[in-house]
């Protein structure tokens, strides 16, 4: 028992950290130009296959630094000459350009990659055991994931908080007029911002790629979820996408491993439910079956009872 | 005396096209007779019914929905579910009037969804719109009775009762039930846009503050706007029950939400008819393309952002800019410059399909260098001449289209400077 908690924790927590590595960029990216970027976990998976190209000619190490960079040139791209002329027509434009971009890379993916996954393994330098634990290892490349999912936050933090560029892009979303009248062109200070955003979703998709499988469908399984951590956390908010990721991680990881129903547990004080009943079969259905459905469930909750999210400084 | 006359006239002409709208879905089967077209034509009529509906949000109440197929789904889900009911003999219901419970289970879950949902509006509601779509996706894992599972839940559409007598058997009498309440879903939910519900929806769309200032609460006005649109994507899902007999998990699924959302915006939200017109075409594309390209989604995919970038309005929103030189009689001017677009547009969309289905050929092949047959030639993918030449006529097209696309914009500058000087002497 204390076994699969200590494991469904730690995993709970890697999972929580990769999906705030998502929801990072995505809430930076709508904090900063109140753009939605539809084909966030598109980037994210685009991530993992310039990994998978580039460090089969190279390693691992120059992938990771490369993929990003990589990624966040194509986002660069996206925003001059995609979002930046639907600007515009308003934000929900700017939505619908995103959603089509996730139809257009999807199947770019297909077309450059084929649609079988592809052969994107993790590095032998960190294909050890760091740790064994209830006869049970832990592999060293979690515990990478985990530093550098910490270390990004740090810096994200470092930087929009502490420096004088991240003064300058936090004032560009509320004051765009000043900010362009004091000599900065804002414009710019946007197209930067999204390709840093996407940067960061190309960088978990390096980080994942190997971790997961690197295939044509994993935008497809990450997507909705990093949506539902960014609205529960709040839009915008830093913190809160730090909070909600590990928060939804460790729910959902928790609920895949506890394989018991509301029944048993009233089982367990003596009460005994029948499953013919409209409550009596819900209160049959596994934890584990529901944990699929539960992060969505909180979302549409939180959005009813506390509409701005956990740490959302506005309502939308 | 005068304005009454001109009243009437109006309600001729309204009257007019729908009996036309009608008539041409009458006739269809007598022109496309094979059972593919028959069969194609059944879904054009249950996408208009879906795209419509999905229209009364985002074109009517500005509300981007990413969850629609939620209230097509459980529509057809409670119809075969009713179907089944009258099977086995538990209940009895005809079978033509069977949409209207997938459309009461439809409003049933829109009410549900969209006290919830509505309380916001913009990128929010669209965030909350995605959330309860995966939410009811996944819940098909939960509820397998109702759900069916992986394989899902099929029927028998052919009922002992019927109001006409007809079995619903054969797919000709099917797609008159669907042509039938494609035609009136179609005239209730344009109707709904004369009403003063459909008036303050549109209000709440273009400025909600204003029309909250005006005494109307725009929150109201957006909850039974999604309330109806629920009921209306219900009837389509409970046609699509009908025709398929065959319901699964992914009906309620973003895929579909992507869908519908997808030809409703290509067929244009501005206009009540251009959902019709994307409905007609992306369903033709789907079954046309999909056949003989594995692309077809890509297609759909940069067709769309072309359109959200250069022609928001969809293609009734071009159709209609068209309508005021039409009138003035200076369509003929605009002519020449786009006569000049075509040829390199062609071009250019021809190159692009080289390259798009010769990286398919690469990526997907089993043999990759076995040639493909593209525009009437046989195109080898491996070979380097193959990609210059593709690349090289999508440059020149696109180019082209650069250089026509001031022409077209000079011409309308003229024609819209002659509209405006003879609007002066009038």
């Amino acid at each position: 028992m204390l076994e699969s908690i200590v494991f469904s924790v730690l995993n709970g927590l890697l999972y929580g950290m990769l999906l705030f590595m998502l929801a990072s960029g995505l809430t930076l990216i709508f904090g900063m130009m109140g753009v939605l970027n539809f084909a966030h976990a598109s980037f994210y998976m685009l991530g993992a296959y310039c990994a998978y190209t580039i460090s089969s000619y190279t390693n691992f190490w120059v992938a990771l630094i490369v993929a990003p960079l990589f990624v966040g040139f194509l986002g660069a791209l996206t925003e001059r000459f995609g979002l930046r002329n639907v600007h515009k027509h308003g934000h929900v434009a700017e939505l619908l350009l995103t959603f089509g971009l996730v139809y257009v890379i999807d199947e770019l993916v297909v077309l450059i990659w084929g649609q079988i996954p592809v052969d994107y393994a993790i590095p032998p330098s960190l294909d050890f055991t760091l740790f064994t634990l209830f006869g049970t290892s832990f592999p060293a490349y979690r515990g990478f994931i985990l530093c550098v999912a910490i270390l990004m936050f740090v810096a994200i933090y470092g930087l929009l908080v502490r420096t004088r560029v991240g003064m300058i892009i936090r004032a560009a979303l509320s004051h765009p007029e000043m900010v362009g009248a004091l000599g900065h062109d804002v414009p710019r200070i946007f197209t930067l911002v999204f390709a840093f955003g996407t940067g960061l979703a190309g960088l978990a998709g390096v980080m994942a790629g190997n971790y997961y499988i690197t295939e044509p469908g994993m935008a497809f399984s990450m997507g909705p979820i990093v949506f539902v951590v960014v609205v529960f956390g709040g839009l915008g908010s830093l913190g809160g996408a730090l909070a909600a990721s590990l928060i939804i991680g460790l729910v959902t990881t928790f609920a895949v491993s506890l394989n018991y129903s509301i029944a048993d547990l009233l089982a367990g004080i003596g009460l005994t439910l029948g499953n013919e009943s409209i409550v009596g079969g819900l209160a049959h259905i596994d934890l584990s079956r529901i944990g699929q459905m539960l992060p969505y469930l909180m979302m549409v909750l939180i959005l009813i009872f506390r509409p701005r999210g956990l740490m959302g400084a506005r309502e939308s | 005396m005068s304005q009454s006359q001109t009243a009437r006239g109006a309600l001729l002409w309204h009257i007019g096209i729908w009996a036309l709208f009608a008539l041409v879905i009458a006739v269809l089967p007598y022109i496309f007779t094979s059972s593919s077209s028959i069969s194609m034509m059944s879904q054009m009529g249950v996408f208009i019914i879906f795209a419509l509906s999905y229209n009364m949000l985002l074109g009517e109440a500005g509300m981007l929905s990413f969850g629609h197929a939620v209230y097509f789904g459980l529509g057809g889900f409670f119809t075969l579910h009713a179907i089944r009911a009258v099977n086995d003999g538990v209940w009895s219901f005809p079978l033509e009037l069977m949409p209207l419970v997938g459309g009461a289970g439809g409003l049933a879950f829109g009410i549900i969804f969209g006290s919830i949902s509505t309380r916001r509006a913009g990128v929010t509601f669209a965030m909350i719109t995605l959330g309860i779509g995966s939410m009811v996706e996944s819940s098909a894992n939960m509820f397998t009775d109702f759900f069916g599972g992986e394989s899902g839940i099929s029927g028998n559409r052919v009922t002992d009762v019927t109001l006409f007598g007809f079995s619903y058997g054969p797919s000709v009498e099917v797609y008159y039930l669907i042509g039938a309440w494609t035609v009136i879903a179609a005239v209730a939910m344009y109707l709904l846009t004369k009403t003063p519900l459909g008036r303050i929806s549109n209000a709440v769309r273009d400025n909600p503050e204003r029309a909250q200032f005006v005494g109307y609460n725009t929150t109201i006005a957006r909850f039974i706007q999604f309330s109806l649109s629920g009921f209306f994507a219900g009837i389509a899902g409970g046609l699509f029950a009908i025709m398929f007999e065959i319901m699964t998990a992914p009906n309620v699924g973003l895929v579909q939400s992507g869908a519908v959302l997808l030809m409703t915006f290509i067929g244009g939200v501005g206009v009540f008819f251009g959902p019709i017109i994307g409905a007609v075409l992306v369903t033709y594309m789907h079954t046309a393309l999909s056949g003989f390209s594995e692309g077809w989604i890509l297609y759909f995919g940069l067709l769309f952002v072309f359109m959200v970038m250069y022609a928001p309005g969809g293609i009734a929103g071009v159709l209609c800019v068209h309508a005021a030189p039409w009138r003035a009689g200076h369509l003929w001017r605009l002519l020449p410059g786009y006569l000049l677009a075509l040829v390199p547009a062609l071009l250019a969309i021809a190159g692009l399909v080289a390259v798009v289905e010769m990286g398919y050929q690469l990526s997907l092949a089993y043999d990759p260098s076995s040639p493909i047959d593209l525009f009437y030639m046989e195109v080898n993918a491996t070979s380097l001449l193959s990609w210059l030449v593709a690349l090289l006529v999508l440059a020149v097209g696109i180019a082209g289209v650069l250089g026509a696309a001031r022409v077209v914009r000079a011409r309308w500058a003229e024609v819209n400077r002659s509209m405006q000087a003879s609007g002066a002497k009038t």
